[in-house]
């Protein structure tokens, strides 16, 4: 009888220690959300938005930056998203079980877990050096891409499993062609699903500093980039610039920046979750 | 009509292929000037060597002390993250009611969100201060701070991988064991944990080879200073650290200083090429199958 008491007791114990140990994360992120907010937010405003990068901190802003961000957004969806798709429905319905797709298989699942850093002497070697892009912003943006597509494959692959065979079955039955089944039903019924996934991945181009470092993406751009094939900064860029210093100016101006930063991911990271909720409540097959 | 469909479908083939040319394009580069770098360094000095001086005028190319700060920063960020990250699984998946669950789990996941370059600020600005008033000793940089963060980084990783993996276990396990009268802690631990091993170690590797990886913290936050030492609280440099240090300088192209870069690289993407597979493999081979 003491031996199951004793049980009881540690399993309330546990039960403490689990709750505390989730409030623990929690509490971190809290912390360090609101440090940030305390730290920049008097410092947001409109000067430090429309301003070039100074040596002063107080008249420094991130002009070049969020533009460039803005540049790296646009430019990485026209290229990873297309691609991504794409070679997700060669994936899932036209390649057949040999060793090719077992190959395509296992080569995305490790390309996942490359670390990004080494997608960034990739894109030194190839974009930069070979074809002579420089260290500009298609360079910039070709990196990104080769980073987060087989995230775009992995999760456009789940999204076209999750439409039910019978729809595809019935197309095919009324004459529709492979292809016409694909664009004219799998897509649109996975539809949000594919969105998710393709917002979550730009979300982390967004965030992404240093394969830009390495191909050689400057701290300090004195000018809004106009073309593809100017130079260029980022946020995670100049936040990384900023936290270098040891002024304490600039520490207020990376906390300022880390907010804009975070405000453009969370807000596509809601996008996502809004999406995923309603993909999960639409059309029960 | 058919001609049409063959052309969607060779363009479509030609998608899927950029995957495999990525990889093809990683080992070439990192094998091209690894080769070039080893024509004038020896592998065996590479190996074997104490000393990372390549940008000093006295150079030595010992990948040691590297190594012993990428595993610093990793063992620290495990020794965090492990703990916190499997009890949270645990009690989300066997404690939680569904609806704090539901709440919290997405919650947690915003960790893994945030820009790295986000959470190198937070180390070096908030938690190497914060340690420093508690042991004075501690340098300004150190691999003690960065890889506290990273290891609060990637509690997601587990916590996430480690619950689906519990939440597999069949139910009829879990109510054959409350039916002997275990408790929640009891299951968890004799019953639950055993059967979703595979699921819970294949997370840990791949949060392992995660925190290889990681840049910007380590960057920031643990300094440029490579030294072969498990010491956490003094001056340490990473691997990746090391490549952003050569790439942030003026390293002409082609010189041997630049092709150490690539060297670096090929060392990382070996460890973490062999990491992530012995995952997978765990994940696929170990798995316990139920009827």
């Amino acid at each position: 009888m003491i031996k199951a008491s004793t049980n009881q007791w540690k399993d309330q114990l546990f039960r403490i220690y689990g709750i505390g140990a989730t409030f623990f994360g929690l509490l971190i992120l809290g912390i360090f959300l609101v440090g940030i907010v305390i730290e920049g937010f008097s410092r947001l405003d409109f000067q430090f938005l429309s301003s070039l990068p100074s040596r002063l901190p107080g008249k420094a802003g991130i002009l070049t930056a969020w533009t460039g961000s803005l540049w790296i957004f646009g430019l990485t969806s026209i290229t990873s998203i297309p691609i991504g798709i794409g070679a997700a429905i060669w994936l899932e319905e036209y390649s057949k079980k040999n060793r090719l797709a077992n190959l395509l298989e296992i080569n995305i699942s490790n390309l996942a877990g490359i670390p990004s850093i080494i997608y960034g002497i990739l894109g030194l070697e190839i974009f930069v050096r070979m074809m002579k892009f420089g260290g500009s912003l298609l360079a910039g943006s070709f990196t990104l891409s080769l980073l987060i597509l087989p995230i775009i494959i992995v999760s456009t692959r789940e999204a076209l499993k999750a439409v039910p065979r019978s729809i595809i079955q019935a197309s095919l039955a009324m004459g529709a062609t492979r292809w016409q089944t694909i664009w004219l039903q799998q897509l649109p019924a996975a539809s949000s699903g594919i969105f998710t996934g393709i917002i979550l991945s730009l979300a982390r181009a967004i965030g992404e500093t240093a394969p830009l470092i390495v191909i050689g993406a400057l701290a300090y751009v004195p000018f809004v980039a106009k073309t593809p094939m100017d130079e260029f900064t980022v946020l995670p860029m100049q936040i990384f610039n900023w936290v270098s210093r040891p002024q304490h100016g600039f520490i207020v101006n990376a906390a300022a920046a880390i907010l804009v930063l975070l405000i453009f991911v969370f807000i596509m990271n809601g996008i996502a979750i809004y999406f995923r909720y309603k993909s999960s409540k639409k059309v029960k097959w | 009509m058919k001609r049409g469909e063959k052309i969607i479908e060779g363009v479509l083939f030609l998608c899927a292929l950029i995957t495999i040319l990525t990889t093809v394009g990683i080992i070439w580069v990192l094998l091209k000037e690894s080769i070039s770098f080893f024509t004038e360094v020896s592998v065996f000095d590479f190996l074997t060597d104490k000393e990372w001086t390549p940008l000093f005028s006295d150079k030595h190319f010992g990948i040691l002390p590297l190594l012993s700060g990428t595993l610093l920063t990793t063992v620290v960020a495990i020794v965090v993250a492990l703990p916190l990250g499997l009890t949270i699984a645990i009690y989300l998946n066997e404690y939680a009611p569904k609806s704090f669950r539901k709440v919290v789990k997405p919650l947690l996941e915003i960790l893994a969100a945030i820009p790295t370059v986000v959470y190198g600020f937070f180390a070096l600005i908030v938690v190497t201060p914060f340690l420093q008033s508690i042991f004075p000793g501690l340098s300004g940089f150190n691999a003690l701070s960065p890889g506290i963060v990273m290891g609060i980084m990637i509690v997601p990783f587990i916590s996430s991988l480690s619950e689906d993996a519990l939440a597999a276990v069949p139910s009829s396990l879990r109510e054959a064991s409350y039916g002997l009268g275990a408790t929640k802690l009891q299951t968890s631990f004799k019953v639950l944990i055993p059967a979703a091993s595979s699921g819970i170690i294949s997370s840990v590797i791949l949060a392992l080879s995660r925190a290889i990886g990681e840049t910007m913290i380590v960057a920031i936050a643990a300094g440029q200073q490579p030294r072969l030492t498990l010491d956490p609280t003094v001056p340490i440099e990473t691997i990746t650290a090391f490549i952003v240090q050569v790439s942030l300088g003026d390293v002409p192209h082609g010189s041997l200083e630049y092709k150490t870069i690539f060297a670096a690289g090929l060392t990382l993407f070996v460890f973490t090429l062999i990491l992530n597979n012995v995952s997978f493999y765990v994940n696929r081979r170990y798995k316990l199958k139920y009827d």
